[in-house]
């Protein structure tokens, strides 16, 4: 061991990946989610053969949210941060939408959908700003101003209620050509690429990894820090504000208290999608596909006849030993070090 | 070649943080196609210095001035756009970052790095690499390319050989000799005097965050720069009479602790030393230079990669602090808020590590841990006002604290890493007075101190270390400042022969 370590240069920066290991290596999981989603379909539809199109749509219908969500909590934690207001920020926007909409045309509706954006935009903004300029831990900002949008919500729709013009609804309970590609998966694919892809192939996206990469190297490479962490927390309000406005279409009302389950599965889909908690690391698409995973898991104990509630038992366990595995994988390369 | 043009005039820069002054008055002029050395000893203020220049610290005082313009610059960024890129001791590189994407990040061309890399002799370096997979060495080339190519007018170089091998810091340096025939300029810190003499023009000397003199680096130049570094005061004092001898009874009894051929990470390669009861054993090394290894080693908060640590002749294997403690061996940091608890009281801060003997089937036993408690408080005369908090305690008192915890529990070998550092020299004497006590009651002390002075005060021996091994050893009357200095420097010991 000793022998082989002194003969190694200095230099030596190890043997050059090619092909697939590298796309693995750069990717992780990009590999690994397709494949868990992949199993988690097929399992489901081993024990569930009659799966039709219209299990795929509810699947798709019930993951909307979670995968927005999901992919809010992904891009602050990318930039080095967290946002635990990211569920009351898709409450507070889900009843604006309700509230606003029920008597509007559909064209109103589209227009209330691009207001109640900027909305959740300036949502973030607002955890932005105090996170930066206050210095305060992220977490504490962030589960403060998340009770704030709590409230926020109550107030402006007291009870489950409100609603949104019925061709609003379909835009994401409808489908498109075949009864398997639903709405919703539309709907959240569009998000993805109207809003991530630019900012990833931009300037912002580098920004973004590296100021959750090494805050103190990224300075020192002259990038404004504060400035991205910023933009960070607004795009997580803004894709916030898409989930709520999922929400609506696939539940057809607002409901000020359903957000707020979407905080911590949000990070997990995150999570368990191989987004880092300690940042610059992961993607956004990894996420969006934890949160499917996350969907099946409960359903799939529904047709097993098994008590739902082992649903959360087991989305912890898959969490943990990702999270654990992840852990592992670091230890074992730190030690080769 | 150099020209008498004043590209760069810093006068009277002046820093604080907090409590800390880290630069009173730096003043540093650097010519248009020189290489200009920045020296001083630990803490003169060299890289604060650097970091001020290149806007990653804002000045509190003082100004610069860059081709006859004031200056200040508020960024890393804004310094680059007006040609001044520093090379830092730890790379400013993404981890999670390739290299590619760290190029863009900092706006150079992929191009222009890649011929410097050519230059540096990795050509073959793969920038779609991430840079967390990367060695270390390769990252500061990197780095250092990545500067060349933003083709700065004034380039700071910040240690860079530390971590190289020597052909390398060849090329290096062949690199910089061609940058000052362009007629740019760079600022080069290093602590290896001969490095200096080699390639530098003119060399700016920081001491205590002044700069205490400018000299030409022409041969015979060493002397003035290390008595420059070390102070009319010191350069002066008597040596200190030491009449201890505790090294003599070396041959009959085991050492409480040593240490063979030690290796830790690319700092610490070959550390081998003997230390025995009653004797306290000084440390001197300019940062960087292995010491930190050697210490989380020894007591047991790093894994050694080679090497053997031999306490009271048997062989040790710590994964753990809790094994290091428990063979005798206590570590006291020089960075007090790693092993303090600041919100609870001294009480609690003292016991801490000693519940191992004061439990009773789990309980504490209160009355015998106020007890021991006690008197290791009354031993180091702490200041105890401040009965509740120890954060409310002054940094002289915490690291009494800190030492105190260990005289409450029992221990052979104390390692004192920089223990007075920041302290005021009341305390720091009371804890001289302490360790000489500890060592007359028969601990052995392994003791660094950043602080040369220090080391004949306190220690009855002293070994200096140099680029991760041990180039001098010598009993504590011979180890003036003079001495230390030079051998921390790596500069052959002259006194030998008079020892």
């Amino acid at each position: 061991m000793t022998a082989t370590d002194q003969t190694q240069s200095p230099l030596d920066t190890g043997p050059r990946l090619g092909g697939l290991r590298r796309f693995m290596h750069h990717h992780p999981s990009l590999v690994t989610m397709p494949a868990l989603l992949a199993i988690s379909l097929a399992v489901t539809v081993a024990i569930h053969p009659e799966y039709d199109s219209f299990d795929a749509q509810s699947l798709a219908m019930g993951a909307m949210p979670l995968a927005l969500a999901a992919a809010a909590q992904a891009v602050v934690l990318i930039s080095g941060g967290i946002d635990l207001s990211v569920g009351s920020m898709i409450a507070v926007c889900n009843v604006l939408a309700a509230a606003t909409m029920e008597h509007a045309t559909f064209g109103e509706s589209l227009l209330l959908a691009a207001a109640i954006c900027v909305a959740g935009a300036l949502l973030g903004a607002v955890n932005g700003l105090i996170v930066v300029f206050s210095r305060v831990p992220d977490v504490v900002v962030t589960l403060t101003t998340g009770f704030i949008w709590g409230g926020v919500a109550l107030l402006i729709l007291e009870r489950p209620g409100g609603g949104a013009p019925e061709e609003f609804l379909q835009l994401g309970a409808g489908f498109l050509v075949t009864p398997w590609i639903s709405g919703s998966l539309v709907l959240v694919a569009a998000a993805v690429a109207i809003i991530w892809i630019p900012v990833q192939r931009s300037r912002l996206g580098l920004l973004l990894y590296a100021v959750g990469s090494d805050k103190a190297a990224a300075f020192r490479s002259g990038v404004n820090v504060e400035l991205t962490r910023f933009l960070a927390y607004v795009l997580g309000g803004l894709l916030s504000a898409v989930g709520g406005i999922g929400l609506v279409m696939t539940t057809g009302i607002g409901s000020p208290l359903a957000g707020v389950y979407y905080t911590l599965s949000g990070l997990a889909a995150a999570v368990l999608g191989g987004v880092s908690l300690t940042g610059g690391r992961g993607g956004i698409v990894g996420p969006v596909l934890a949160a499917y995973v996350l969907t099946l898991i409960p359903a799939d104990l529904i047709f097993l006849n098994i008590d739902p509630n082992f649903g959360q038992v087991i989305q912890g366990s898959l969490i943990v030993l990702v999270v654990m595995g992840g852990g592992l994988v670091g230890l074992l390369q730190g030690r080769k070090r | 070649m150099t020209s008498t043009e004043i590209l760069l005039a810093a006068s009277n820069v002046a820093k604080r943080f907090n409590s800390v002054v880290a630069l009173k008055a730096a003043s540093l002029e650097v010519r248009a196609g020189e290489v200009h050395a920045l020296m001083g000893a630990n803490g003169a203020g060299k890289s604060t210095l650097v970091k001020i220049l290149t806007g990653v610290f804002s000045a509190d005082g003082g100004g610069m001035v860059i081709r006859g313009r004031e200056r200040r610059f508020r960024s890393p960024a804004e310094a680059r756009q007006a040609g001044v890129v520093s090379v830092y001791q730890d790379p400013a590189l993404v981890p999670d970052l390739t290299v590619a994407q760290n190029l863009r990040l900092a706006r150079v061309r992929a191009n222009t790095v890649r011929e410097w890399l050519v230059d540096l002799g990795i050509p073959e370096l793969d920038l779609g690499a991430f840079v967390r997979d990367l060695p270390y060495p390769v990252l500061r080339l990197i780095d250092l390319a990545r500067a060349l190519a933003s083709d700065p007018t004034i380039l700071l170089i910040d240690e860079i050989t530390a971590a190289l091998p020597a052909d390398l810091s060849e090329r290096i340096f062949g690199i910089i000799r061609r940058w000052r025939e362009r007629g740019r300029s760079v600022i080069f810190i290093s602590h290896r005097m001969a490095e200096v003499s080699a390639l530098c023009d003119r060399a700016t000397v920081l001491r205590d965050g002044l700069t205490v003199g400018v000299t030409d680096t022409a041969r015979g130049s060493e002397e003035r720069i290390v008595e420059l570094m070390l102070g009319y005061e010191v350069a002066h004092a008597a040596a200190a009479g030491s009449t201890r001898l505790a090294a003599e009874t070396a041959g009959s009894v085991a050492p409480a602790l040593e240490v063979r051929g030690l290796r830790c990470g690319r700092l610490l390669n070959d550390v081998s030393f003997a230390l025995y009861a009653g004797e306290v054993l000084g440390i001197a090394a300019l940062e960087g230079q292995g010491q930190e290894e050697l210490f989380d080693c020894i007591a047991g908060v790093r894994e050694r990669d080679g090497g053997e640590i031999v306490v009271c002749g048997r062989p040790q294997n710590f994964r753990h602090p809790a094994d290091a403690i428990g063979a005798g061996l206590v570590l006291v940091p020089a960075n007090r808020q790693q092993a303090m608890l600041p919100q609870r009281s001294i009480r609690e801060n003292v016991a801490l590590p000693a519940y191992r003997g004061l439990r009773h089937w789990g309980l504490i036993d209160m009355s015998a841990e106020r007890e021991r408690v006690q008197q290791a408080i009354r031993r180091l005369q702490i200041d105890t006002r401040a009965e509740s908090a120890l954060q409310r305690l002054s940094g002289g008192n915490q690291q009494k604290v800190m030492i105190a915890r260990w005289l409450a529990s029992e221990f052979k070998t104390l390692l004192c890493f920089d223990p007075t550092r920041g302290i005021d020299i009341g305390t720091k004497r009371q804890i001289y007075a302490l360790v000489r006590e500890l060592a007359a009651a028969g601990a052995a002390i392994l003791l660094f101190s950043s602080e040369l002075p220090e080391i004949p005060l306190v220690c009855d021996r002293a070994i200096v270390l140099f680029a991760g091994r041990v180039v001098h050893e010598m009993a504590a009357a011979h180890a003036d400042e003079v001495t230390l200095l030079r051998a921390s420097h790596g500069l052959v010991p002259r006194r030998e022969a008079s020892a």
